[in-house]
């Protein structure tokens, strides 16, 4: 067998100069030529380390095995079998900290491009006249409410399905997805795909009910009325602020509100869409994740002249995906590193016009294990803007603690669940992703939402708490 | 039609009328383009599983909303929302409505007055032709004043001179409501302030998911950032930032306005569709 080539087969993507004016997909995907190529590199190792990097234990060398060999649809058998969102995971998961983070080939040269190929196959069932169906267990007779169709309560609505049971996804929007739909771009995550992975799981007997705000219309308690378990999975969706002066000053967003305006409302396509959002030309951008990546590109999407994104630690400490960080770069987006707002400043009708900030220096390291950052005395400095997005983090969103009586939430309003079995403080009710954990990935949201599916089936056999 | 290009809609919602409360709002989208439009529950009735709502044809949205025609239907419609308004028996109070704002009070009245409060409502409008509901809020109070600003029907003057009367009157008000646009619920709470009567406001900032999560309807209370949506719409009058509230609810302006013109363009020509969108 010949050696592997020590580098990923590379995918084609837009030149960033075009790219960084429309909003369609940026890497193209493999041809079936390319995939087979790639998945050839894989070792198929005894004891692979990709499956204990996946947080739901995706049989990696199964599936890459198969490509391989070009058996293309044995290949989406098997990814089915533990994973139902692939098109999803193989676009935003952070391969590198997972499964690409733990391949032998990784040590010396490039992993395998789990992400590349996972992304592959679902784009290449998605071309077929039929989809794998997953494997059907008889019908149990009880019935499972999944509130939040975001990637926790999707993954939780598939396999209890699945499991036999009779589900209910409750969503407040009124499209499903979560921050699938109103978060991540369209050029990262085209919105047709979402379209499809859910209509995969509502194939599967699952029902959605959109428009639904579970805390207003129905409470947790009346949904146990009705259903046998509740898995809550809505999600860390209350944006943070700053709190610093001028920050209600017009002209600033929240991340979730800049990015809902655009993905979830259309709003780059106004005036066909009703929803507006402002097209600034100097948008600073305030924070180091994907959410500041997606929010800093959709802004020169829109046309600014100028995507400023202003993080207060250094490019190590960023906690944003590598391929978004190279991208944003590429595409142009100014990077201010060690540098912190403290507050805005404001024209006479209430505009901002100008953000105030700090040079910032490591110190020692925090709870994070990242090194904290510390003012600069005497660094302040203006930077001229008319758009500001904030996008520094979001809390959970309150309304169903606030609402449920005898469910426990811990000090930032999160709900207290088992880790191992989404198990809350009150019976019958399961919870998972960034609602228990706050803001985290799409991927251990859905790894939460395997085990919750796992104990929620349990409970449901046993009856025992 | 109520008056001019103000219009009242009954909706088919029965989940949501028999839940909602007076103070709450719904969200609503015409069609597919179409924005999120948040809406006072002006009244409920929940056996036959209606919800109504009465909106201003202001913008583009509102004006598209208001093609629609008996047994049409609209896109999606999400509620209740917001915190329910805070009724107890306070003894007397005040319920003031401005315009558009009128038959916002209205459940909030019927509902002070179940609570056997001693309800007297002000209402105020442009000009005679403006007022609204004045004989359903009649109904539910114990008096009505309703005031214009031209003097058209008899009463010359702004909701704040009424109130202004009634407090010199000497009878103690425990409690003012006031629901209508920015300026006037500033006003009256201005009014208010120094007789340090506890005056509630029902806040109309620019919404958007309208369950907490977008953060666009954060306003200004006693100096702390609240949002409308979830911790509103009610908030104390005398600690609300009113400029800031007037200053946000202008952002979208030159927005709105292009909207605007380009419906009523479509519009002109003949090529309206019925709400249907497709006139675009």
């Amino acid at each position: 067998m010949p050696k592997p080539s020590p580098k990923k087969t590379p995918m084609r993507e837009q030149d960033p100069k075009v790219r960084a004016h429309n909003f369609e997909e940026v890497p193209y995907g493999y041809t079936p030529e390319e995939a087979v190529e790639e998945a050839k590199r894989c070792l198929a190792c005894k004891k692979p380390g990709c499956v204990q990097g996946c947080p739901v234990n995706i049989n990696i060398p199964g599936f890459i095995g198969q490509i391989a060999l070009g058996n293309f649809w044995e290949a989406m058998k098997i990814m089915k079998q533990t994973n139902t969102l692939p098109a999803i995971c193989g676009r935003v998961c952070p391969q590198e900290s997972q499964c690409e983070g733990q391949c032998v080939l990784g040590k010396k040269n490039e992993p395998v491009a789990v992400g590349n190929l996972e992304r592959f196959i679902a784009d290449w069932e998605a071309k077929q006249s039929e989809c794998v169906m997953c494997e059907m267990k008889p019908a149990t007779g009880k019935k499972v409410a999944v509130v939040g169709a975001g990637p926790a309560g999707l993954t939780v609505a598939s396999d209890c399905a699945k499991m036999g049971h009779s589900v209910t996804m409750f969503e407040a929007l009124h499209k499903p997805g979560g921050v699938l739909v109103y978060g991540i771009p369209e050029f990262r995550l085209p919105k047709t795909i979402v379209e499809r992975e859910v209509s995969f799981v509502t194939s599967m007997g699952v029902k959605l009910e959109l428009n639904h705000v579970v805390g207003k219309l129905k409470s947790v308690d009346e949904l146990l009325n009705e259903f046998d378990a509740v898995f809550v999975g809505t999600g860390a969706g209350q944006p943070s602020f700053m709190g610093i002066p001028g920050e209600n000053s017009l002209g600033i967003y929240s991340a979730n509100e800049y990015l809902t305006r655009s993905n979830l409302m259309k709003a780059y396509l106004f005036p066909k869409y009703d929803t507006p959002i402002v097209r600034g030309k100097r948008v600073v951008t305030v924070g180091g994740g994907n959410v500041a990546m997606d929010s800093a590109r959709t802004a020169l999407r829109l046309g600014a002249d100028k995507s400023i994104l202003v993080y207060r630690r250094s490019r190590e400490e960023m906690p944003a995906r590598s391929a978004e960080v190279h991208h944003a770069e590429q595409e142009g987006i100014e990077f201010n590193l060690l540098t912190n707002p403290i507050r805005y400043i404001a024209d006479d009708k209430g505009w901002v016009k100008a953000v105030e900030c700090l040079r910032m220096e490591l110190g020692e390291s925090d709870a994070s294990g990242r090194r904290r950052p510390v003012p600069v005395k005497g660094s302040e400095f203006q930077i001229p803007v008319d758009t500001v997005v904030v996008a520094i983090g979001n809390s959970p969103n309150p309304l169903i603690p606030q609402t449920t009586p005898g469910l426990e939430t811990a000090k930032h309003g999160n709900v207290v669940a088992d880790p191992k079995t989404g198990r809350t403080s009150k019976k019958g009710v399961f919870a998972g992703g960034d609602i228990v954990t706050g803001a985290a990935t799409v991927i251990l949201a859905m790894g939460a939402g395997r085990l919750a599916a796992n104990s929620i089936d349990e409970y449901l056999k046993t009856g025992q708490w | 039609m109520l008056s001019a290009g103000i219009k009242r809609f009954e909706l088919d919602a029965a989940e949501i009328a028999r839940k909602a409360q007076p103070g709450q709002f719904v969200v609503l989208r015409v069609n597919e383009e179409g924005e999120r439009i948040p809406l006072t529950v002006a009244d409920t009735m929940p056996d036959k599983g209606i919800l109504v709502i009465v909106f201003q044809e202001a913008g583009k949205s509102t004006k598209l909303l208001g093609t629609l025609n008996e047994g049409d239907s609209i896109l999606d419609l999400i509620g209740p929302l917001g915190r329910p308004s805070h009724i107890e028996k306070f003894g007397t109070v005040v319920c003031v409505g401005g315009g558009v704002g009128t038959p916002e009070i209205l459940p909030v009245a019927r509902a002070l007055r179940q609570a056997g409060n001693k309800v007297i409502s002000i209402i105020g409008f442009r000009n005679k032709d403006l007022i609204l509901m004045a004989d359903e809020m009649r109904a539910v109070s114990d008096e009505l004043i309703v005031a214009t600003d031209d003097g058209s029907n008899g009463n010359k003057g702004f909701v704040t001179d009424m109130l202004n009367q009634v407090i010199a009157r000497g009878e103690k008000i425990a409690h003012v409501f006031a629901v209508g646009p920015v300026i006037m619920m500033k006003m009256v709470s201005k009014v208010t302030e120094p007789h340090k009567i506890p005056t509630v406001v029902s806040l109309n900032p620019i919404m958007l998911d309208a369950t907490g999560m977008c953060g666009v309807c954060r306003v200004e209370v006693g100096g702390e950032t609240k949002l409308a949506c979830v911790d509103g719409p009610e908030f104390d009058g005398h600690k609300v930032d009113f400029d800031l509230l007037m200053a946000r609810l202008r952002t979208y302006l030159p927005e709105e306005k292009q909207s605007l013109e380009m419906f009523e363009s479509a519009h002109a020509k003949g090529g309206c569709c019925g709400g249907k969108g497709a006139c675009r």
